[in-house]
């Protein structure tokens, strides 16, 4: 095993254990936290895949951003209130395990996944590499983002703003 | 190196925590917190394939996937907010007004 591998394994075994604490946690503020670390987690994961820039926006937008958002409504409602036990557990578990079995057996029926990665330059997964990306290819998309995001800051506003 | 279907099995379990979050809580927050989750599964799916096949464009497809999130995150919380000002829940079970 490779010291590669022995990364990946700890990186993946921490990772899900604080998705089933997101999950599983009684306390809001306990699974915002979970969250968090999974957060940072998969950003890690992404630089060991090449691909700093989208690991260090994970972290500034995921981990930073939209996880004050999750805390700062979280302190605004101060939702003390104990949820109620969790419904039919057991038939939902059942469900879950029927998927990850499709998903599983999709993953490994559907042909061989390429076992090594193409060979790639230096720049892969730089900042140039990937304006060069956005702003040649996906520029139309690039700009329906810029508009969705100015949506929702308008609707944002309006849906929270206190009626008069 | 580690083969592409590792990581596509820990994005698919990702994914599947999430949608057990989504199934089992009864807190409109936290059925939040696990779309994000769900959604960070796919992004790891994206970024691996990215890798492995030697293209850029998986890696600008998260860059549009965290923009929908945070859109999403946004407009999700601000409905908490205002449904949570008219009903004092968070309880999706007790928000069933369009319930015949």
């Amino acid at each position: 095993m490779t010291g590669a591998e022995i990364l990946f394994f700890i990186l993946a075994g921490l990772l899900v254990f604080s998705a089933l604490m997101v999950v599983l946690q009684r306390d809001v503020v306990y699974c915002a936290m979970a969250l968090v670390a999974a957060l940072f987690l998969i950003a890690i994961l992404f630089i060991t895949l090449n691909a700093p820039m989208v690991g260090v926006l994970q972290v500034l937008v995921y981990a930073g951003a939209i996880m004050v958002l999750f805390l700062f409504v979280i302190m605004f409602l101060n939702p003390r209130v104990s949820e109620a036990r969790p419904g039919r557990w057991w038939s939902l578990v059942v469900a879950m395990v029927l998927l990850l079995g499709g998903a599983l057996a999709a993953l490994t029926t559907n042909g061989d996944p390429p076992a090594d990665p193409v060979a790639t330059t230096e720049l892969f997964g730089s900042p140039e590499n990937l304006a060069q990306s956005l702003f040649s290819d996906f520029v139309l998309p690039f700009e329906i983002a810029s508009v969705l995001l100015l949506v929702a800051m308008v609707g944002a506003v309006v849906l929270a703003k206190r009626e008069r | 190196m580690v083969p592409l279907s590792h990581y596509l099995i820990l994005g698919a379990v990702i994914f599947a925590i999430g949608v057990l979050g989504v199934l089992i809580r009864r807190n409109l927050i936290v059925l939040l917190m696990s779309i994000e989750l769900m959604l960070n599964g796919v992004n790891l799916t994206f970024i691996a394939f990215s890798r492995f096949l030697g293209s850029t464009d998986g890696q600008v497809m998260v860059f549009f996937v965290m923009a929908v999130a945070a859109a999403e995150a946004v407009i999700g919380l601000a409905i908490i907010i205002s449904v949570y000002r008219h009903r004092q829940t968070l309880d999706p079970q007790e928000l069933q007004l369009l319930k015949w």
